[in-house]
């Protein structure tokens, strides 16, 4: 099975005798309030997802990552994964104080060495991660409205952050034992945000075909509004792979974390964290993780070919579509009719077709998905 | 057993002169008597230090992978 991505799977879980012990002294912390996207990047480094990082970024590594998408250790990062918090509270900070991440319930989520107190240019962040100050780009609209200071360092989790759903919540860990125990060497994984249409079937099973098991990892958190509710991307999944998957070959498992449309940065991101799970290869399709005309269509494929270091493979497609003469899903690499021919599982069509109550072409979505989208009201992020 | 079954057999690895004569200058008081057996030591040492890190790259032990076996089973993943 590949390894973790830098080498070693990172478990940041804090000793049962010394959770509680820091349990019994809490007051003596100081305490940052965490947010919910926040928790998830907690627990996403706790548990290896974001291995090798064992914290929030240092200013080297902030700096590192934004100039050469590496850590200072030279394992490629796409982007920094960094803690804000204000100018108040940071004067209440020394480095190598101990202090307690707490969620909003005052629960103490996770421990924290500080080893760095530093400014960031909110600017410079936006362009270098996304190419853009524009702040109708999400992400560009997230770091502007960060706080004004950076604490880096270690953390090490004390409670887990209940999962959105607990039955599909896999760390790591887990995913690597299921693999092994399923005799799974190679893995493809596929990174999803939308309930599943025929096109996303014919590349699931095409990346399949040439390996051993297919991981259906969706994305789970933060959205955009008009994006899919989240339960309803994992009950359309749950429906596809009872109906037309079989059940030794498909694991389907949730990814917590909140998208950033950081498109071909946040595909390395993407790779990086399935590598973690133990997946060897990733589909990555057209106009990965993109929002608007941000990016190019195909940005998130060439952006590997820098990174011949990753490990993890990507497999790339680049467009598919039914085509009425062949009557087949199929890609610009295999079919040779001409445009006219070629339906192209347009997003918006699927939409409206679903906010009109109907069900979509049957070619186009399988009856059983459509049935379980049509079943919500307003089965969209508001 | 002849002394000619107990032979190790050599092949002959080529470096930069400029860094063989490096090794013959870190060489003096170690007791290696020559380029080549000292950097035979080296390259032990490195190679049993890349095995070593490949053991304990072995992410879970027997217990903890049992403990996980079972949170697979009671969710359906594995039977």
């Amino acid at each position: 099975m590949i390894e973790p991505h830098g080498g070693r799977l990172i478990n940041k879980e804090l000793p049962k005798t010394e959770k509680t012990r820091i349990l019994n002294s809490t007051d003596e912390f100081e305490k940052v309030e965490i947010d919910p996207p926040m928790l998830k990047v907690i627990k996403n480094i706790t548990f290896g997802v974001f291995s090798p990082l064992e914290g929030f970024m240092t200013q080297n590594d902030y700096h590192y990552v934004l100039e050469h998408m590496y850590l200072e250790n030279n394992v490629a990062w796409p982007f920094p994964i960094v803690l804000d918090v204000s100018e108040q509270k940071a004067r209440n900070f020394n480095l190598n104080d101990r202090i307690i991440l707490i969620d909003s319930l005052k629960t103490p989520i996770a421990l924290m060495d500080i080893e760095d107190i530093y400014n960031f240019n909110k600017k410079e962040f936006a362009e270098k991660v996304y190419g853009t100050i524009d702040q109708n780009h999400p992400g560009v609209n997230s770091i502007f409205k960060m706080k004004d200071k950076l604490i880096g360092g270690e953390i090490f989790l004390i409670n887990e952050p209940k999962p959105v759903f607990p039955e599909l919540d896999l760390k790591p860990l887990e995913t690597r034992v299921l693999f092994k125990e399923k005799k799974w060497d190679r893995v493809v994984a596929f990174q999803t945000r939308n309930p599943p249409h025929i096109g996303h079937e014919y590349v699931q099973k095409a990346g399949l075909t040439y390996v051993d098991g297919l991981f259906i990892n969706p994305v789970i958190g933060k959205k955009k509004i008009g994006d899919f509710l989240d339960e309803v991307i994992i009950k359309a999944y749950q429906v596809l792979i009872q109906e037309y998957f079989p059940k030794d070959r498909v694991v389907l498992s949730t990814f917590e974390t909140e998208m950033r449309y950081a498109g071909p940065k946040e595909a390395i991101f993407h790779a990086i964290a399935r590598k973690n799970f133990g997946c060897d290869h990733i589909i990555i399709g057209r106009d990965h993780a993109g929002v608007g005309d941000y990016y190019g269509p195909y940005d998130a494929h060439k952006i590997f070919d820098n990174f011949p270091d990753l490990g993890i493979e990507p497999i790339k497609f680049r467009s598919f579509s039914k085509c009425s003469k062949c009557n087949a899903v199929v890609n610009d690499k295999v079919c040779p009719h001409p445009l006219k021919m070629q339906n192209f599982f347009a997003g918006t069509e699927i939409r409206k077709a679903l906010q009109s109550g109907k069900p979509p072409d049957p070619e186009i979505m399988r009856p059983e998905v459509a049935k379980v989208i049509l079943n919500y009201k307003n089965p969209f992020v508001t | 057993m002849s002394e000619e079954d107990h032979k190790v057999e050599y092949t002959t690895v080529s470096i930069p002169k400029p860094l063989a004569e490096k090794v013959k200058e870190r060489m003096k008081g170690t007791g290696f008597s020559s380029v080549s057996s000292y950097v035979t030591y080296v390259l032990r040492q490195v190679i049993s230090s890349i095995e070593e890190e490949g053991r304990s790259k072995q992410a879970f032990s027997k217990e903890e992978e049992e403990k996980v076996k079972q949170r697979l089973r009671d969710l359906g993943y594995i039977d």
